[in-house]
């Protein structure tokens, strides 16, 4: 027998449920006194440098309805491409009724040959383990970019795009099944 | 320093396709995911610092009016590693959970079961330097929840956690060691490896239970590795 590698296993994932707020928003989910603030309002501060936008999307499942139980998370760099640890993350809730989540950011540099992007992660009831995918942006350069020059079909690179629809504003749905599903990542 | 992430093992963790828990039918991507070797994008990760704090964060028990909540006392701790079994220190471990009765404080929660005045449902933390983390909270109830007609959830405690990598970045549940609804659970049977789903059940720890006020269980959590070697062979900014 050779030596053994010891590497651990990680521990399994399960899914977020339909509470997931409790633990992670619980002032918007009603439960106010415990934290003084919800994890993640805003990823950077009021001052921070760099070109202000909005994405806005809903998730939408094999059916076509938006899953108004959502939680995503939101990491990216700042304008000039870096990632700084006290900023850059938010958390986002989709709206119990209309299942509209909006993140109000910093437009981010690119990162070496990476094109602009947002890392995104999404849990919810019935995701069994958190999906993790990318928005970029309509009219940016992404050539160079590694990730989406993988993706095939190259018609689902679109997937990834959010598209400008006011100056600044930007949308992008996620689609978990069917013939717009998003490209998902393992990473 | 960043490192880049060891590639996931997919067979620890449930696929997104399991009919027997049918919320996952119509939320479960069917195409395959789009892989390849971790960035600087996966390889960092948001930081949290104790001032986010508030004193009695991680007591359930008195954390929402101060008063104590009812059901049985129990600690919850143990130790946040990565694969590489390096203690994952400064990390945040948020937990939501059911009250004594198996009821939640949500609006989406309508069981018979009362709402407990003096419980919230959450808790955080941050790991120390060796990376421990610990609750104190009330033993959650077993709950009925709509899937086939009579499934209910075995007692359980949900676990949001950080490592330092947003590619580490993990939710599960935790369950209690002899819980006979564990078995039989479509959530916990979405995990298709037994020694997999082993890894989530706390054991009694009567080494930690504190005499005359809370019995202890102990749970482990590993997050994703780095990869060691210090040869690189990638461009500035991947
Ligand atoms: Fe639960």
């Amino acid at each position: 027998m050779p030596q053994s590698l010891l590497l651990l296993p990680e521990t399994p994932s399960q899914t977020a449920g339909p509470y997931v707020h409790i633990g992670c928003v619980p002032n918007h989910a009603g439960i106010s006194g415990i934290y003084a603030d919800d994890p993640g309002q805003s990823p950077f501060a009021k001052d921070a440098a760099g070109k202000r936008i909005t994405v806005t999307g809903s998730v939408f499942d094999g059916t076509g309805a938006a899953l108004n139980d959502v939680m995503l998370e939101s990491w990216q760099a700042d304008g000039d491409g870096i990632y700084a640890p006290y900023q850059g993350w938010a958390r986002m809730v989709a709206d119990a009724h209309t299942g509209q989540w909006q993140l109000d950011t910093i437009k981010p540099g690119p990162v070496g040959p990476q094109a602009p992007h947002i890392a995104l992660w999404i849990v919810a009831r019935g995701i069994n383990l958190g999906l993790l995918t990318r928005v970029y942006f309509e009219g940016d350069d992404q050539l160079t970019d590694p990730l989406l020059s993988r993706i095939d079909p190259v018609r689902r690179v679109n997937t990834l795009i959010a598209q400008e629809t006011d100056p600044g504003c930007y949308r992008f749905d996620i689609h978990l099944q069917g013939d717009q599903e998003t490209v998902f990542l393992d990473i | 320093m960043i490192k880049p992430l060891i590639q996931r093992d997919h067979a620890q963790h449930p696929p997104a396709y399991t009919p027997g828990y049918k919320s996952s039918v119509v939320r479960s991507p069917r195409l395959p995911k789009l892989s390849m070797p971790s960035t600087r994008t996966e390889e960092t990760g948001p930081v949290f610092g104790h001032d986010v704090l508030g004193p009695q964060d991680n007591n359930l028990v008195i954390n929402y009016t101060g008063q104590s909540a009812i059901g049985e006392r129990v600690i919850v701790h143990g130790r946040l590693l990565d694969a590489n079994a390096n203690p994952i220190a400064g990390a945040l471990i948020e937990i939501w959970q059911a009250n004594a009765g198996g009821r939640y404080r949500h609006k989406k929660d309508g069981y018979l079961a009362p709402l407990d005045p003096n419980f919230g449902g959450c808790g955080r933390t941050i790991t120390d330097d060796q990376g421990r983390y610990e609750f104190l909270t009330v033993r959650p109830g077993a709950y009925p929840w709509p899937n086939t007609v009579n499934d209910w959830r075995p007692m359980h405690i949900h676990f949001s956690v950080f490592g330092h990598a947003f590619g580490q970045r993990l939710i599960t549940q935790m369950y209690f060691e002899g819980d006979p609804l564990i078995a039989r659970c479509p959530i916990v049977n979405t995990i298709p490896d037994p020694a997999a789903i082993d890894r989530l059940i706390a054991p009694l720890d009567m080494a930690c239970a504190m005499p005359m006020d809370a019995l202890a269980y102990k749970f482990d959590i590993v997050l994703r590795g780095t990869r060691q070697t210090m040869f690189e062979n990638r461009p500035e900014g991947l």
